[in-house]
């Protein structure tokens, strides 16, 4: 697949998602004529570019669907559910045509072609209906038309007799170069209607020595047979609108309209005028009339003067033909004020590989690492100069890597606005009303961040849709509005990301929940459970309460996958309950994966890095808490763990112990060590496959001095510290007679 | 770490050459002693050779888990192999060497460290050289050996780096060890 297609592939799915999102605005019943326009200029300019890059299944495809949008945009087809139903599934069609042109096969496979042709079959039939309505209307529209044609050319004596436009282009020199192919252009052109006359200008193409092979000096004379507009022809230079030099002039123009054209065109004038004898658009009568009255208002004024008189006079001419446009252009401005400023936001950004960005991110990762190399050496050497010197370097490669980061932040809103398709279909399906609210779409994430939590919350989304909201009957019981909500929510808390999927639906039930795991072996029958830890059950592995495989969830995820993925993200996920009113699931990510903020405690000899923003405060360890495992932090009580005992260091235990205290969610704790070494930006290196099963340890690190240092899973420490409290005790409990 | 690369990249250099000796199809091992024995270890899969410490340990791992280490830049585990074939933990000596060794995991490379008393040689063993592994009586497990190959009227055991340095079964083996652990912990308070 070339370059050029792949660029394609990446626009048309971007072009895919506004169609998507104008069918389903248009759905809920906005019929605003704008959104129609948004939905056309989609198919439209993915037909465009298909055509371009020369893969013509989707060409063809598009074809059709353009056509029916046209008619649609038109007011002459009545856009009603099954016919937005039959457009969202050329939607997916068209996405899988993509797909299957970027796996390497050019959209030929024989099931995408006959789903495609069968989905061809149905827009034809569609518009056949239609017709057959239409073809009235538009025979007497046709009659008025070829009346008021023939009045034109009645009262318009300098009118040229001809049914024809004329299109005059002169490709820029670095259309090749940008991965355009003139020839494309034509080809395209042809599917609006027909060439009646071509001539080739290359007369800008300099002697041999001085040519550029890919500098592109070729123009064309076009003399054009067709019943399209000036804006759709005009569209099909589009992509090199800004690097050609266009001009179209409508059937019948006035031989002055010519006269302009000769005037503006680079090449000489009587050049011009003779192509365009040849290509049938003047005839030389025409021409050497038009020449003459140019050359007649010469004489009349003095050299000086005569470029001044000229050129007011074709500027007039040039106004004259603008003024027709700028007003359609301000129509079109008004209207498309919206999607306009979208564009612009658009043009701004500019394209980068992700492997690129990557590459960036590692790089920055050395540099961190080896700027705390040399800050280490800096102090040690005593030097002040040195030392003020490597802080500020650090403070730039601080900024450096934020503005790093930063670069790979992309919005959720992209993600989160994929549900509304979701929803659509899964609340059709199941006979449901359901609503989508999205907040907080515009919360920044690492995008290899929003790359991996698509499949968690697709799971949530259903599960909320499936199994959250009840059928209305049972809702109106129950006093709520028979239309369900569900409702996304993202927003940044403490250096790290929260989404939210909520439901207004029954809520989880702890007794079938309770009932469903000791079934399944989770639980031993008449076990004590707080509320919540019955809750959490539902994200243990071989959990699921639901009892059909249904075609929502029968795709074998559970809600432990939904834990573990999050989990690998270096996230938990937490659900609320509210038994009749509905659940939520909060899930709370770093915002980042390659470089944190830490902090660097040691034990004995070994370092270890905790989260900076999870650390709240440090402290002395009173000496009176030093054989139990809580302390009094201004009259609350702080359970602590000692990571001296928790990781089995051996040594004697120092003088003095330190508290950092840590905050995960609502929850807080200590964690006890020997020395505070400070702050320390982190680059996080993965531990092998080796430690997939290790608790507590999140991840890596390389100090300064060039050893390793281990990441704290602060959350997962706390946990493991009571399951061991907890595991100590039953075994003191069970066997007292043994050891007594 | 930058008086470690240069340590290492001595012996790498040697190595290089010792490899760079060899030519031909007959494969080629590099043997290195290990708790009093002979083992060999084919050399396509070795990265290179580095001098034992700035270790850092991993904390609830079983024995033959040692820690990991900084290898330019990036984080490589170590494992202690005389611990894991069942025997006492390596005590490290001035020639106690860690190995590299590339390995593929669901198609994906990354490097293990295997812990050794002392690297010896790269030898030549032809095919005709091997033999079958002994069904008992090899003091180590029979799946970790690919064959007893003959040295100089001695016998090497010749290693299958991927049963022996298996991440799916040593990171079982952790997970079993790590649980283990609170029994420990749990008898010493009752």
């Amino acid at each position: 697949m070339s370059e050029i297609q792949a660029i394609f592939i990446q626009e048309a799915r971007d072009q895919i998602a506004e169609l998507e999102t104008g069918l389903m605005k248009m759905e809920k019943g906005d019929r605003d004529p704008e959104t129609v326009n948004a939905i056309f200029r989609a198919a439209h300019t993915i037909k465009g570019g298909s055509g371009v890059v020369e893969l013509s299944a989707i060409e063809a495809f598009t074809h059709t669907l353009e056509n029916t949008l046209d008619r649609v945009r038109n007011g002459e087809l009545g856009l009603d559910a099954p016919l937005i139903a039959l457009l969202l599934t050329c939607c997916d069609h068209l996405a899988n045509l993509l797909d299957a042109t970027e796996q390497g096969g050019s959209g030929e496979q024989a099931e995408i072609r006959s789903a495609g042709d069968d989905l061809g079959r149905q827009l034809m039939a569609r518009l056949d209906a239609n017709d057959a309505g239409a073809d009235k209307a538009e025979r007497i529209t046709s009659v008025v038309e070829a009346a008021g044609a023939s009045e034109r050319e009645a009262c318009d004596a300098g009118a040229i007799a001809d049914d024809t436009w004329h299109i005059s282009v002169r490709f820029g020199r670095d259309v090749l170069r940008n991965g355009m192919d003139p020839i494309a252009f034509l080809r395209y052109l042809l599917t609006l209607g027909e060439i009646a006359h071509i001539t080739t200008v290359f007369d800008a193409m300099p002697d041999a020595q001085e040519m550029e092979p890919e500098s592109c000096y070729l123009g064309f004379e076009i003399r054009f047979r067709s019943h399209a507009d000036k804006a759709a022809i005009e569209r099909v230079f589009e992509f090199v609108r800004s690097d050609c030099e266009l001009h179209i002039l409508p059937p019948h123009s006035k031989l002055a309209e010519f006269l302009c054209l000769i005037a503006e065109l680079p090449e000489d004038d009587m050049r011009v005028g003779e192509i365009l004898v040849k290509s049938g658009a003047l005839t030389q009568d025409e021409l050497e009339s038009a020449l003459h009255r140019q050359e007649g208002s010469k004489p009349a004024a003095p050299a000086g003067v005569e470029s001044a008189a000229v050129a007011p006079k074709l500027g007039a001419i040039l106004v004259e033909q603008r003024a027709v446009q700028s007003e359609i252009v301000e129509a079109a401005v008004v209207k498309q004020a919206q999607s306009s400023e979208k564009r612009a936001a658009e043009a701004r950004l500019i394209r980068v590989q992700a492997d690129k960005l990557d590459q960036l991110i590692d790089l920055v990762g050395e540099l961190v690492i080896a700027g705390a190399s040399a800050g280490l050496l800096a102090q040690k050497s005593g030097e002040t100069a040195l030392v003020e010197t490597t802080s500020v370097l650090s403070r730039l490669v601080e900024n450096i890597r934020d503005a790093a980061l930063q670069l790979r932040m992309v919005q959720i809103g992209e993600t989160f606005n994929r549900f509304n398709r979701v929803i659509r279909d899964v609340a059709k399906e199941l006979n449901k009303e359901i609503e989508l609210v999205i907040t907080g779409g515009e919360t920044d994430l690492d995008k290899s961040v929003v790359e991996k939590i698509g499949d968690p919350l697709m799971h949530l989304v259903r599960n909320a849709i499936g199994h959250g909201i009840e059928p209305a009957d049972v809702r109106v019981a129950a006093g709520k509005p028979a239309k369900g909500c569900v409702t996304l929510n993202a927003f940044h808390d403490s250096r790290s990301i929260v989404i939210e999927v909520s439901d207004d639906g029954g809520g989880l039930k702890r007794e079938r929940i309770l009932a469903k795991a000791v079934e399944k072996g989770l639980l031993p029958a008449g076990a004590t459970l707080s509320e919540q830890e019955i809750i959490n059950l539902i994200f243990e592995a071989g959990f699921s309460t639901v009892n059909q495989v249904s075609n929502l969830s029968g795709r074998g995820v559970g809600m432990d996958v939904v834990r573990r993925n999050v989990q690998a993200l270096r996230g938990n996920v937490e659900v609320h309950t509210d038994p009749g009113r509905g659940s939520r699931f909060t899930i709370r990510l770093p915002l980042t994966l390659a470089i944190i903020d830490g902090f660097l405690v040691g034990v004995e000899r070994a370092s270890f890095v905790i989260p900076l923003d999870m650390v709240v405060e440090c402290l002395e360890l009173p000496a009176d808490a030093a054989d139990r495992h809580y302390l009094n932090l201004r009259g609350e009580v702080l359970p602590f763990v000692r990571l001296r005992e928790l990781f089995e260091v051996a040594g004697e235990y120092p003088r003095r112990e330190n508290v950092v205290v840590i905050r995960s969610g609502a929850h807080q704790a200590g964690v006890v060590v020997d020395q505070l070494l400070g702050e320390f930006q982190t680059v996080i290196k993965p531990l092998s496959g080796l430690f997939r099963n290790l608790r507590g340890i999140g991840g890596s690190t390389i100090l300064g001095t060039g050893e390793v240092a281990l990441i704290l899973d602060v959350q997962a420490l706390t946990q493991l510290a009571a399951r061991r409290e907890t595991e100590s005790r039953s075994v003191s409990a069970s066997a007292p007679a043994a050891f007594r | 770490m930058g008086q470690l690369v240069h340590a290492s990249a001595g012996k790498s250099a040697a190595l290089a050459a010792v490899l760079a000796a060899g030519t031909g199809d007959v494969p080629q091992y590099l043997t290195f002693s290990l708790g009093g024995e002979m083992y060999a270890l084919g050399i396509l899969n070795i990265k290179e050779i580095i001098e034992f410490g700035n270790l850092t340990e991993i904390p609830m791992m079983p024995a033959f888990i040692r820690g990991v280490i900084n290898m330019r830049g990036s984080v490589v585990p170590v494992v202690d192999l005389l611990a894991r074939f069942g025997g006492k933990k390596t005590e490290a000596g001035r020639r106690t060497c860690i190995v590299i060794i590339e390995l593929s995991l669901d198609g994906e490379r990354h490097d293990i460290g295997v812990m050794v008393d002392a690297v010896s040689a790269v030898l030549e063993i032809p095919r005709t050289e091997i033999e079958p592994p002994p069904s008992f009586g090899a003091k180590i497990r029979t799946d970790f050996i690919d064959g007893m190959g003959k040295v100089a009227g001695k016998f090497v055991i010749i290693l299958n780096s991927e049963r022996v340095l298996s991440v799916d079964e040593m990171a079982v083996l952790a997970n079993a060890g790590a649980q283990g652990e609170p029994q420990r912990i749990a008898g010493a308070a009752a």
